[in-house]
């Protein structure tokens, strides 16, 4: 059964130089318990997606259409065009978020303790004293240590892996079904991104959660992903299980970004594969494929074909690509 | 044997640290470079990783002098260059060059690219054979830019196309020894790749060399010839890229190393990490003996009183008590 399920998500911004297409027809289905890592270069729509059924993208100047429905207790909801006090009982409880950069997240002027009690408080008419108890509960279950008077500290008071622990604990406080981490570790260090990573695992077994992973990296994909989708200029272009993507990706894009990485594993002096061009302008870029420009693929087909946008097609069981190589081929 | 481009013997930057408010006194020393030595050779490439607040930035530009060392020795080509003046540093200045981490402030938006390129030449009087305009555009053409480029602003270019601008600019002179300044690391991974190969492209053409800074051990161990390891403001460990990435011998490096994310799944939810307790300690208050102690799953209770001396480990030098 899916937890959530955006269909034909797009998300327009109007801006000076014309109208950005930021997000074009996005559709997902995320599973329970399961780890979806959504990746991509910037502008790629990966984050701008999932802000924006979130509620926190700035209504004034963008455009929403689409579907996103999420199984809450009261049945299903679709969270596109709900009512801004709905969806403030739903986010922080039912799908909680985490962001790259704890320093901005984390309001500077408030104790932490602050900030995780008013946090329970929102979803939950009980006494502030169980609210405490709950953040104490939690700072100790993400490794704060001392975690009774880390509760007066302010924000400043910690280093980027412990506010980064603080900003976990706060989207657990409500025992949320979905969290959306983006970019939860590209802000640390290795050796504290590997404890942040090692730690959201333990919980999302704990808590039984569903993650959808936003990461640049795929080594971290590679690490915690149990799917992953492939996005290029505000559309998905392919998605298949972690091991199927790596070992067999199918678009073009995806297998130049794959050969692009710098692996340690691969010993040094090799030349770096990189992929020619630059990523496409989301105001100009047309129907047709978003890779186009940049595709070495490009001549196998008759020329023009690549002028329209292919569906995406399901290539092998649960393997789905968006490319016109694989038109047909499918099954 | 010839003697090194570089020379850097027991470096050491200290900053104050005032305590809150504006007329506070000094509060305490942030010591952000710590008796650092190394040498590089001509048309080397060092690269220098370590986690952020290791100083790795700070020794950097300090060798530029663009910060003054607080004591030890910096040799350029066998000239002692840690107590020259601004003045006396800037017919040097041809010779060493930076890249900076984020193409997007090192460019002064009301310049067109022409100008800021060209900029080199008129600060240091010299005059390209062809005219400067032909120069530059040729350096345009040469990081894969093209000539066209040369009236535009740096605003209509992606952030891996202004990195180019960066690197045409501290080429213009010809230098022989260029500082990179975690170049790649705001670069997406197929931006990324790109900017990594010019590098390396123009490197091996104009016999430069490197002092190559950056976080990210995979981009460093492609580019790099020897590797040295920075732990709050020390060398930990410097060696050859291929031995220190097969066998490192200090505790930390092999921790650094396990730390990195493997992109295949199938290796990397297989292999054995070690995580880490903890984080870095204050640069203001160092640990004693080994600055790495604290952390160390091997430390004695030597490790907290002695701190260890850069020695020869097989290929590699290491600052360790046991090492691996």
């Amino acid at each position: 059964m899916s937890l959530l399920s955006v269909r034909d998500l797009r998300v327009e911004f109007k801006t000076p130089d014309g109208i950005v297409k930021a997000v074009a027809g996005v559709s997902f289905e995320l599973k329970q318990g399961e780890t979806l890592a959504i990746v991509g270069e910037s502008g790629s729509g990966k984050s701008v997606s999932n802000l924006a059924y979130m509620g926190l993208l700035p209504q004034s100047k963008t455009t929403i259409t689409g579907s996103v429905i999420l199984e809450t207790e009261d049945g299903p909801v679709d969270l596109i065009g709900l009512a801004p006090e709905k969806l403030r009982a739903i986010r922080g409880k039912d799908i909680a978020m985490i962001f790259q950069d704890p320093m901005s997240a984390l309001h500077p002027y408030y104790t932490i303790g602050d900030q995780l009690i008013e946090a329970h408080q929102v979803h939950n008419d009980v006494d502030k004293k169980v609210s405490a108890d709950r953040a104490i509960e939690l700072l100790t279950l993400v490794g704060v240590s001392n975690p009774a008077e880390r509760l007066h500290s302010y924000p400043h008071q910690f280093s980027g892996g412990m506010r980064q622990r603080v900003m976990i604990a706060m989207a657990l406080m409500n025992n949320p079904k979905v969290l959306i981490a983006d970019e939860p570790t590209t802000a640390l260090d290795v050796t504290v991104q590997a404890q942040i990573l090692r730690l959201l695992r333990d919980i999302q077994d704990q808590f039984e959660m569903a993650v959808i992973l936003i990461t640049h990296d795929l080594g971290v994909v590679a690490g915690a992903a149990d799917r992953v989708n492939v996005m290029y200029g505000g559309r998905l272009v392919e998605s298949a299980e972690v091991g199927e993507l790596f070992k067999d990706p199918l678009m073009p894009y995806t297998v130049g970004l794959l050969d692009s990485i710098p692996r340690m594993d691969k010993g040094h002096g090799n030349r770096l594969k990189a992929i020619p061009g630059q990523p496409p302008s989301l105001i100009t870029l047309g129907d047709g494929c978003a890779f186009a420009a940049r595709c070495s693929r490009k001549a196998e087909l008759p020329e023009g074909t690549c002028e329209t946008s292919p569906d995406l097609i399901a290539v092998k069981k649960e393997h789905l690509v968006r490319c016109h190589l694989y038109v047909g081929k499918g099954k | 044997m010839n003697s090194p481009l570089l020379e850097v013997t027991d470096l050491t930057k200290f900053f104050p640290v005032s305590g809150p408010g504006i007329f506070s006194r000094e509060r305490g020393i942030n010591k952000a470079v710590n008796g650092l030595s190394f040498t590089l050779n001509k048309g080397e490439t060092l690269g220098l990783v370590g986690e952020s607040g290791c100083g790795k930035s700070t020794a950097g530009r300090t060798i530029l002098k663009l910060y003054d060392p607080t004591s030890g020795s910096i040799k350029f080509e066998g000239e002692e260059i840690s107590g020259y003046s601004n003045q006396k540093m800037k017919p040097l200045r041809t010779k060493m060059q930076m890249i900076f981490q984020d193409p997007q402030s090192s460019l002064n938006p009301r310049q067109s690219v022409g100008a800021i390129i060209a900029a080199s030449f008129e600060v240091h009087g010299i005059k390209p054979e062809g005219g400067v305009k032909r120069s530059v555009q040729e350096l345009l053409e040469r990081v894969g830019l093209s000539a066209e480029h040369y009236d535009r602003y740096p605003h209509e270019f992606s952030g891996g196309q202004r990195q180019r601008i960066g690197i045409a600019r501290s080429l213009a002179l010809r230098p022989k020894f260029i500082v990179c300044d975690e170049p790649v690391s705001a670069l997406d991974v197929s931006i990324q790749a790109q900017v990594v190969n010019l590098l390396t492209d123009i490197r091996d053409d104009f016999g430069m060399s490197y002092l190559f800074i950056a976080h990210d051990l995979s981009v460093v161990q492609h580019i790099s010839d020897r590797v040295g390891v920075m732990y709050l403001g020390k060398m930990m460990e410097i060696a050859p890229t291929e031995s220190i990435y097969s066998s490192p011998h200090h505790p930390y490096t092999k921790a650094l190393l396990s730390a990195v994310p493997i992109p295949d799944p199938v290796l990397e939810r297989k292999r054995e990490q070690i995580v880490l307790q903890g984080d870095l300690p204050s640069p203001m208050n160092p640990p004693s003996g080994c600055v790495f102690s604290g952390r160390c799953w091997k430390a004695t209770t030597k490790c907290f009183e002695v701190e260890p001396k850069l020695t020869k480990v097989g290929k590699a030098e290491v600052a360790c008590h046991f090492p691996e």
